[in-house]
């Protein structure tokens, strides 16, 4: 196994190519990888791959939502089934993996300027153990009685009873592959972290770090943290399940018996559950936060405007965010002074945020802007994001939460937020990095049909369902059915929704149409097509090989953001290219 | 141009589709109107500063879009400016925050005069139990439980004696009195959910959960279970029936006389003696 041997100061500069160890077989070069480059390239597969299953089965769901009965095999278990598979994957073994396993892979070596990830061989278990999450995970596909419909929050009891789809076998697949999943994330995220805190180039410090970085990073550290609550929340179900302790269960008549459970706590487990799922949603947030900055920066052809602030608002939600947790359970029966806590830290992480918002448009303030692809995703994401964050200042905002709580306005708000809005920075960043991965352009005008469609759709979709939920429709009902409360005309909306849903969801399969395309067919690039300064773009060659730089390292001089500097040759400056002293001074030296 | 257009379009046709789409929520049926005020500021709020960024987007992609000779402007920070915008946004977050915290305040403090009724929640249905002329409810449990006890009343406690249990049927309340729920549930979670009178909590098995309400207008409500139960969850409904004060006691005379009855029978109560 190679290292970078590190020091202070930025040693792996001087790190020669010759110290990795480079593969010496197709098998250890595609499949047991330990390039960074490749292993990014597998996470990112894999989780598009299980993205579009979760894309599929949401069809499923809007189809049967928006003609119940017509569809006869969706019955109230498959539904549940459909919306947990759905959810769970989503937001565990797509977003998660993808920003981290994915865009963290690839982009932070390049980006700090290092060699590689600090511990290659354990960053290809890694991918290793996610994938073998993802095999036991669909496995519960098959498994007898099918997979758990107890919905992505897998609260207890109802897990593990009858009653509830899947709660044979079903539950403990899910269980055993968010351990393995958990597992396998601890050692890609020990090695981001690490490879951030060690690895960067000489000159790299932290605060010339581009933002994609501090994105990926700082989730990483969260992620490190918060994983494990969900980790012990498993462990403890698992054995109320398969050994019969109650750590979740209190004493409780089911379908007509008295249970051997007893003196457990369905609370505590939400607790667990919620101490993991608050954070996940900044895990997914926070990358893509940082990404969609130096994609409008680099496409408005200005310097992100408030770097500093930008960054010290990424590291204050991250902290901030691991105590809004119980936002979730405002009525879920705990302590209801809880109430005023909780309320008061998600109101106030709102500041940090909308920080954030404001510096992405100040940054389209008096810019360049090219309104290129990866452009249009990201002031999207920005959209979608703020209308997003604005319904979440409803729903944290603790007596506004009780009779939105459960309902479509909350599937509305979280789809927004970080459903939709991390989704199209996805997007963006492919289209944006497809280049430097394949030496390829992404078809532009398939791109721009794509991003309308699925822009414009997706708001279509989520924007009228708030409506649906304040007139009081519950969550995680397949089928709305008669009711006194709602008018008739919710159906109708219903239908709208559900016919958005499967052109967005079409929409999808001509964007994975033009990945295909382009890799053999697409526009060649160069090595820098987008002009842009951050250092993954200057490397010698592209694709970048196992290694990144040649022969040397680069040494980094400046921050990531000097577009149009006044004085200057070009509209951008490069991290690597040295101030003018620099280079009098070396063209002194022999 | 299309882009900048399209995000007028986006934020314009949000507030028209707000203020002319038929849906909404239903008429207000209980005191927690506060609630709706302060979604209503929420909404203000929210919507003016959604609209503010959108139009701010729509006009930089549209005046600072690339043509030829445009150049970006080189500004790496504003601190003025940034310090000036945090400060607004406090403002504009208190200015949500404090009415809601007041009104949790009130939400989760039950005023004396409430009386008390238990809600219990099992796969699939709704019961309910009012105190009788004593005016207390007896101690339930869920180990009490059997198929003639079927909410566990306590059989040892004399409070309970007098308690009216309505199984698979209507709730009635009456119009303008503090009512305090006491929520249980047997199997798995559930959540008590009538639109109308926006208030809702989660029931937990193993504990005792509350909030409490005033009803303000008689009729008839449906309710709903607004936290996944299984497969029955969205068949879990129920009936909440508001009505004057004399129809109320009326409904409650025609409940409490059998129990009564069979109080009068036999000593102790009629169904807890049995899970002795
Ligand atoms: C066009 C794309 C999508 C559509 C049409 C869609 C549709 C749906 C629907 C219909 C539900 C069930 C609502 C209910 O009955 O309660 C749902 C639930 C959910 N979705 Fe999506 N979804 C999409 C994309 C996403 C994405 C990108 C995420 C990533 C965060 C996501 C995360 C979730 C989660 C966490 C749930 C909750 C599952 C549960 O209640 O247990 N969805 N979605
Ligand atoms: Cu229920």
């Amino acid at each position: 196994m190679t290292e970078i041997p590190l020091g202070p100061g930025g040693m792996s500069a001087d790190v020669e190519d010759v110290e990795l160890y480079h593969p010496h077989s197709w098998i250890t070069k595609y499949v047991f990888a330990q390039d960074a480059k490749v292993i990014a390239i597998q996470y990112s597969l894999v989780a598009l791959g299980v993205g579009l299953i979760a894309l599929v089965l949401s069809w499923l769901m809007r189809l049967q939502l928006g003609f119940p009965g017509v569809f006869e095999f969706i019955d109230a278990d498959r539904y549940y089934q459909l919306i947990t598979m759905h959810g769970m994957m989503m937001v565990v073994y797509v977003l998660t993996a993808l920003f981290l396993g994915g865009f963290g892979n690839y982009l932070i070596p390049l980006m700090v300027g290092a060699r590689d990830m600090v511990f290659p061989y354990v960053n290809m278990l890694s991918f290793w153990v996610y994938f073998l999450a993802v095999l036991i995970l669909v496995a519960s596909f098959f498994a007898p009685g099918g997979p758990t419909g107890a919905g992505w929050t897998l609260y207890p009891p109802q897990a593990i009873l009858a009653g509830t789809p899947g709660q044979e076998w079903g539950i403990v697949l899910m269980l055993v592959s968010l351990i393995v999943f958990i597992i396998g994330f601890t050692m890609g995220g020990l090695n981001y972290v690490v490879t951030v805190l060690q690895g960067r180039a000489r000159g790299m410090t932290l605060m010339r770090m581009p933002l994609t970085v501090w994105g990926i990073f700082t989730a990483s550290v969260m992620a490190l943290l918060a994983f494990p609550a969900l980790f012990v929340g498993a462990v403890m179900m698992l054995f109320d399940k398969l050994l019969g302790t109650s750590f979740f269960m209190p004493t409780l008549y089911s379908m007509g018996e008295q249970l051997k459970y007893g003196g457990g706590s369905p609370l505590l487990f939400q607790h667990l559950f919620w101490f993991f799922g608050h954070p996940e949603v900044y895990i997914v947030a926070l990358p893509a936060f940082g990404i969609v900055s130096d994609l409008i920066s680099v496409h408005a052809r200005r310097n992100i405007f408030g770097y500093r602030m930008m960054v010290w608002a990424i590291i204050a939600i991250g902290a901030l965010s691991f105590v809004v947790w119980a936002h979730h359970m405002y009525v879920s029966g705990m302590n209801p002074y809880f109430g005023f806590f909780f309320a008061t830290t998600t109101l106030i992480i709102a500041i940090p945020t909308a920080i954030k918002v404001y510096n992405w448009v100040l940054t389209l303030w008096r810019g360049d802007i090219h309104l290129r692809t990866p452009m249009l995703f990201a002031l999207a994401f920005i959209v979608t994001f703020v209308n997003g964050g604005l319904t979440g200042l409803f729903l944290g905002n603790v007596v506004v939460d009780v009779p939105l709580s459960d309902t479509m306005f909350v599937v509305a708000h979280f789809h927004m937020v970080m459903g939709v809005a991390p989704i199209l920075v996805i997007f963006g960043a492919i289209y944006h990095w497809y280049p430097k991965v394949t030496g390829r352009l992404l078809d532009e005008t398939l791109g721009k049909i794509h991003f309308w469609i699925t822009f414009l759709g997706a708001y279509a979709i989520f924007f009228p369902m708030h409506y649906l939920g304040l007139m009081g429709v519950p969550r995680r009902y397949h089928e709305m059915l008669e009711s006194t409360t709602y008018p008739a005309s919710a159906h109708q909306l219903n239908i709208f929704i559900t016919i958005a849903a499967l052109i967005v969801g079409a929409a999808q399969f001509m964007f994975v149409f033009n990945l295909a395309w382009s890799l053999f067919r697409g526009r060649e690039a160069d090595g820098n097509p987008w002009g842009a300064a951050s250092l993954e773009w200057q490397t010698p060659e592209t694709p970048p090989p196992h290694g990144n730089w040649g022969p040397h390292v680069p040494v980094v001089y400046r921050w990531a953001y000097d577009y149009n500097v006044p004085g200057a040759a070009r509209d951008f400056i490069p991290q690597n290219e040295p101030p003018p002293a620099v280079v009098a001074m070396q063209g002194h030296s022999p | 141009m299309f882009a900048a257009v399209m995000l007028v379009v986006v934020a314009l046709g949000s507030v028209l589709f707000h203020f002319l789409s038929p849906w909404w929520w239903p008429p207000i049926a209980s005191n927690w109107k506060y609630i709706d005020d302060t979604i209503l500021i929420t909404f203000w709020i929210t919507g003016v500063v959604f609209v503010a960024v959108l139009l701010f987007m729509a006009y930089c992609v549209f005046r600072f879009r690339h043509r030829p000779g445009n150049v970006a402007s080189y500004e790496p920070e504003n601190r003025r400016l940034e310090w000036w915008l945090t400060v607004v946004t406090g403002v504009g977050v208190a200015a949500m925050l404090t009415p809601g915290l007041f009104v949790w305040d009130r939400f989760i403090n039950v005023p004396a005069e409430a009386t008390e009724a238990e809600i219990v929640g099992q796969q699939w249905q709704w019961s309910f139990r009012l105190p009788g002329p004593d005016g207390k409810l007896g101690t339930s449990s869920t180990k009490f439980i059997t198929t003639e006890n079927p909410i566990g009343l306590n059989p040892d406690d004399p409070n309970g004696k007098d308690d009216v249990v309505v199984q698979g049927a209507e709730l009635h309340l009456p119009v303008g009195k503090p009512i305090k729920a006491l929520l249980r549930s047997v199997d798995v979670l559930h959540n008590f959910y009538v639109p109308e009178f926006r208030a809702k909590m989660d029931l937990v098995p193993g504990m005792v959960t509350y909030f409490w309400l005033t009803p303000t207008r008689t009729g008839q409500f449906e309710i709903l279970c607004a936290e996944l139960c299984g497969v029955g969850h969205p068949m879990m409904r129920g009936q909440v029936v508001v009505e004057e004060a004399v129809a109320y006691q009326d409904w409650l005379d025609k409940q409490t006389r059998p129990v009564l009855a069979d109080n009068d029978t036999a000593p102790a109560n009629n169904k807890n003696e049995e899970t002795r």
